[in-house]
């Protein structure tokens, strides 16, 4: 399949860009351990008021911590992923040589995202999570099946992190500045992921309406999938569906973005 | 201590050494020291152009950084207008104008005029200096109608010579420019020489640039230095830099019509032939026109063009000549043809007259420039 | 120039610099309000972090909300002015690295002065607003026998705390003097030395409260004078003038890091990287 090569090549080169700053990795796994160890003192100290919140015990609520650590670069939650390129692509015209590309525009920025997204979990999240998983109690599965359901989930949240922020990045062709987009983006990004508080311990309605909406399928779905608080397949199913929607939305302004392109004459 | 004997910028036996990390293998490093400028020893007299030249990596934006205050030398003395820049940077900058090519110093979301401000302020310049010197630039680099443009929507051109502009309104008593020309088109490669020009003949400005133009160094400076792998490899006019590398420049004629091989005189020669277009080889030194007014009098000529010699190419082949006469009799052939242009530079090189240089001066170092061989 | 010269010569440079940054930010206008707007509520997250908890909790390591708001009003009052600052010296690496950074040893004016501030932005100002709202609320709200003193103690942390933060800040950059790439090591400083200081330090291990009592004496922006106002025991015994040592600590600080910062900049004119 020789478009399956292509992406795959494109996803190479999204993990090699990645790979070239190692200072900056080494700098940025100190920086994602210090948080994790700050946090994790906050949440024990709340849990220690109030044991089982949200469904988790103490070691649960580590793992969460150390968790979100992890996967805070290689999700991109509060943004600087493919889509800061992508914006800038956008902003200065050069997307419409992408667009004569014999590729997807949307797969192509995926595929370039997703390696992304690899070489930042092995570079920095990793190294936080074992340190937290040696020196604080965690809840890790023994056996092998949770972890490879928990790696598939993983794959499903980076898709459906890929496909919010692509969409945000869309938005600069009608708007013509990312700034404002990137605040929310960040703003939204750590809030409703679940970063500032895991969305199971949120409160009443307000937190049954944040568990349903696709950010939920960032941190919270990979957890709780990785410590046995839900079913697998109903985390697949939860988190395909907004994969797909946000893709199929992503699609139909993506449509209406190069019509307007190709309006304007490039 | 600025006095002409002594010079303006005088670098005695300057060295800078860094220290350079490099990968081997998985955590392993090497340390190794690399001679950025090793032992140069120059004077630049008050009121000279030199153009300051040679290979990437050469060691002359380290030069300039030294001399600038940006760096502390390794070993050596540097002196601009008396200062040491690595101990008087602040002081230094008053009296300093520095331009870098591919760096713009203005503010990129305001207008024009808003940097000028700022230096007004920043340099502390009298109010009645700051207009005098503002409506003298502004009236020389043809700024008057950009004054309340946002920089970023100027040209390349027009933001260079804004550039400029604010280098020199507190009236530096020395000039570097790095790359001035680079990327401009040739309507604002002239205008900044021009310009360049009438600042050293008005004001006595000293300038020092570097420059990968050759024709920068032909339209401005009498006198160039060659550096490379960190050495004064030449110091002298630029004709004999020519004669040096043996260079020569093109001559593009284009004919009506396809025709044999041109006539030309010796040691001009026809390279090249593609239909009506011929390619002729002549020494850099000499003038065009001589052969040009030969061939417009003998042959149908449509159009015709001057290419200059690549200055990476000069210098190259100039590196590989002295690599040949190293060790020869030096005699004579190379410093005749000095010309003029030495006159004012005579007394600038330690080694041409012993007494003036400090003892320190370690001057019996393998690297005469050809020159020295008169002296 | 003598030292004092050298610091009026600094904030002049300062504020010229600082005044054309301003200048440049407003002729975006539209861009501006969106920042001012996200800066206030991304920095204000961490509040509503605290507000979700509380939401769950009474208490949090034994202090109450009002107690944690009056640190956490503290803590970013304190910090967002050191960000507004100073908090652009973090990009002192990315200038060395495309080379602009050399473009400011040939001014008159002293580099640090210049760097600090380098992309000087009042969209910082969300920040210290956010702040100083939850400050305010927490001052209203604790349950404090005010004396002179202790009122006096609020302007005197807010202050400090800023100084000690921005000694962080330059400290930080002169760090990247030796390791450009690494910018990232100080947000663990800044950013996390903020967001520390937000919970109370009866949450942490005892070895940590040391850590930022002894070593990295971030304790001394809020948690040691604000234990001293709550009349809250602090985890690490201290004597009782420390709770006043805030402006002493702030003065040490500043002169490593001015120390630091000196020695960065030698390292780099005589390095070159």
């Amino acid at each position: 399949m020789g478009s399956g090569r292509l992406y795959a090549a494109v996803a190479a080169g999204g993990f090699r860009r990645y790979a070239t700053y190692r200072a900056a990795t080494a700098a940025g796994v100190f920086t994602n351990t210090v948080f994790g160890v700050i946090l994790v003192h906050t949440y024990l100290a709340l849990w220690d008021e109030k044991p089982h919140l949200g469904g988790y015990d103490q070691a649960q609520a580590v793992t969460y911590v150390w968790l979100g650590q992890c996967l805070y670069a290689t999700l991109a939650i509060q943004g600087g992923g493919a889509e800061k390129d992508l914006m800038e692509r956008i902003r200065t015209g050069e997307i419409a040589v992408d667009l004569y590309r014999p590729a997807d525009l949307q797969l192509w920025w995926l595929a370039g995202d997703v390696g992304r997204a690899l070489f930042q979990m092995l570079g920095r999240g990793v190294i936080p999570f074992l340190f937290g998983a040696a020196f604080f109690p965690m809840a890790l599965p023994a056996r092998v099946t949770p972890w490879a359901a928990f790696t598939v989930t993983l794959l499903l949240a980076a898709v459906v992190s890929f496909a919010i922020r692509y969409l945000a990045a869309l938005s600069v062709f009608w708007l013509m500045d990312g700034m404002g987009v990137n605040q929310a983006l960040m703003v939204t990004g750590i809030f409703f992921s679940g970063m500032v508080l895991p969305l199971n311990a949120f409160p009443g309605t307000f937190g049954e309406v944040v568990r349903v909406l696709p950010w939920a399928a960032q941190i919270q779905m990979p957890a709780d999938v990785l410590m046995g608080e839900t079913s697998p397949l109903r985390a697949f199913a939860f988190q395909a569906a907004w994969a797909v929607a946000l893709l199929a939305a992503g699609r139909l302004v993506q449509s209406a973005a190069t019509r307007r392109v190709v309006v304007q004459g490039g | 201590m600025t006095g002409s004997e002594s010079g303006f910028i005088e670098l005695d036996g300057v060295e800078k050494v860094f220290e350079v990390r490099r990968k081997t293998g998985f955590m392993k490093r090497e340390r190794r020291q690399v001679r950025a400028v090793d032992s140069i020893s120059f004077r630049v007299a008050s009121g000279e152009m030199v153009g300051y030249i040679g290979p990437n990596g050469a060691g002359k934006s380290t030069t300039i950084k030294m001399l600038t205050g940006i760096l502390t030398p390794s070993a050596g003395r540097v002196r601009v207008a008396g200062i040491d820049p690595s101990r008087d940077r602040i002081r230094l900058a008053h009296r300093i104008g520095v331009v870098f090519g591919q760096r713009t110093t203005l503010w990129w979301d305001l207008p024009l005029i808003d940097s000028y401000r700022l230096m007004h302020r920043m340099y502390r310049i009298p109010d009645a200096r700051y207009r005098e010197n503002l409506d003298r630039l502004v009236e020389l680099l043809g700024l008057a109608d950009l004054l309340e443009v946002p920089v970023r929507q100027l040209s390349l051109g027009q933001r260079m010579r804004g550039d400029i502009a604010a280098a020199l309104l507190h009236d530096p008593e020395v000039l570097y420019l790095d790359e001035p020309t680079i990327g401009l088109d040739v309507v604002s490669k002239a205008k900044v020489r021009e310009f360049l020009r009438e600042l050293n003949a008005e004001r006595g400005t000293t300038v020092l640039l570097t420059t990968h133009d050759l024709q920068d160094i032909e339209q401005l400076c009498k006198r160039v230095m060659v550096i490379d792998h960190g050495r004064l490899m030449y110091d002298g006019p630029l004709t004999g830099l020519h004669e040096a590398g043996e260079s020569e420049r093109t001559l593009v004629v284009d004919l009506e019509r396809e025709l044999p091989p041109i006539e030309a005189p010796a040691p001009a020669r026809v390279v090249r032939v593609d239909g009506p277009r011929q390619w002729l080889a002549f020494p850099a030194a000499e003038s065009a026109a001589p052969l040009v007014a030969r061939i417009a009098e003998r042959y149908p000529l449509v159009d015709l063009s001057v290419r200059e010699p690549d200055i990476e190419a000069v210098i190259a082949k100039m590196l590989h000549a002295m690599e040949d006469n190293r060790g020869d009799d030096r005699g004579d052939n190379r410093g005749d043809n000095r010309g003029d242009g030495r006159e004012g530079t005579r007394g600038d090189h330690p080694g041409d007259h012993p007494g003036d240089t400090p003892d320190d001066t370690p001057d019996d170092t393998p690297k005469p420039p050809p020159e020295r061989a008169t002296a | 120039m003598g030292e004092r010269g050298a610091l009026a010569e600094g904030v002049r440079a300062y504020r010229l610099i600082a005044g054309m940054w301003v200048r440049s930010s407003m002729t975006y206008r539209a861009s501006f309000a969106v920042t001012v707007f996200g800066n206030l509520t991304v920095t204000g997250l961490d509040f509503v972090g605290i507000l979700l908890m509380f939401s769950q909790v009474d208490s949090l390591g034994g202090w109450s909300l009002p107690e944690v708001a009056f640190l956490y009003g503290l803590s970013v009052t304190s910090f967002g002015i050191a960000d507004l600052l100073l908090g652009s010296m973090e990009t002192v690496g990315s200038r060395i690295r495309d080379g602009s950074f050399d473009t400011l040893l040939v001014r008159p004016a002293p580099v640090l002065a210049q760097v600090g501030a380098d992309r000087f932005a009042l969209r910082r100002l969300g920040r210290i607003t956010q702040g100083a709202v939850v400050l305010g609320w927490a001052l209203v709200s604790v349950d404090v026998d005010w004396t002179a003193a202790k009122v006096l103690l609020v302007p005197v942390m807010v202050i400090s705390g800023a100084a000690i933060f921005s000694a962080v800040f330059v400290a930080g950059a002169a760090f990247q003097i030796f390791a450009q790439d690494a910018a990232e090591v100080q947000n663990a400083f800044t950013y996390g030395g903020t967001t520390l200081l937000q919970y109370p330090p009866s949450v942490f291990g005892k070895d940590l409260v040391r850590g930022v009592t002894f070593m990295v004496p971030l304790a001394f922006v809020n948690w040691v004078p604000a234990a001293h106002v709550l009349g809250r025991p602090y985890p690490v015994a201290l004597p009782g003038w420390t709770a006043y040592a805030s402006p002493l600590v702030a003065l040490a600080c500043g002169a490593l890091a001015g120390l630091a910062w000196r020695t960065g900049l030698r390292s780099y004119r005589s390095t070159g990287s």
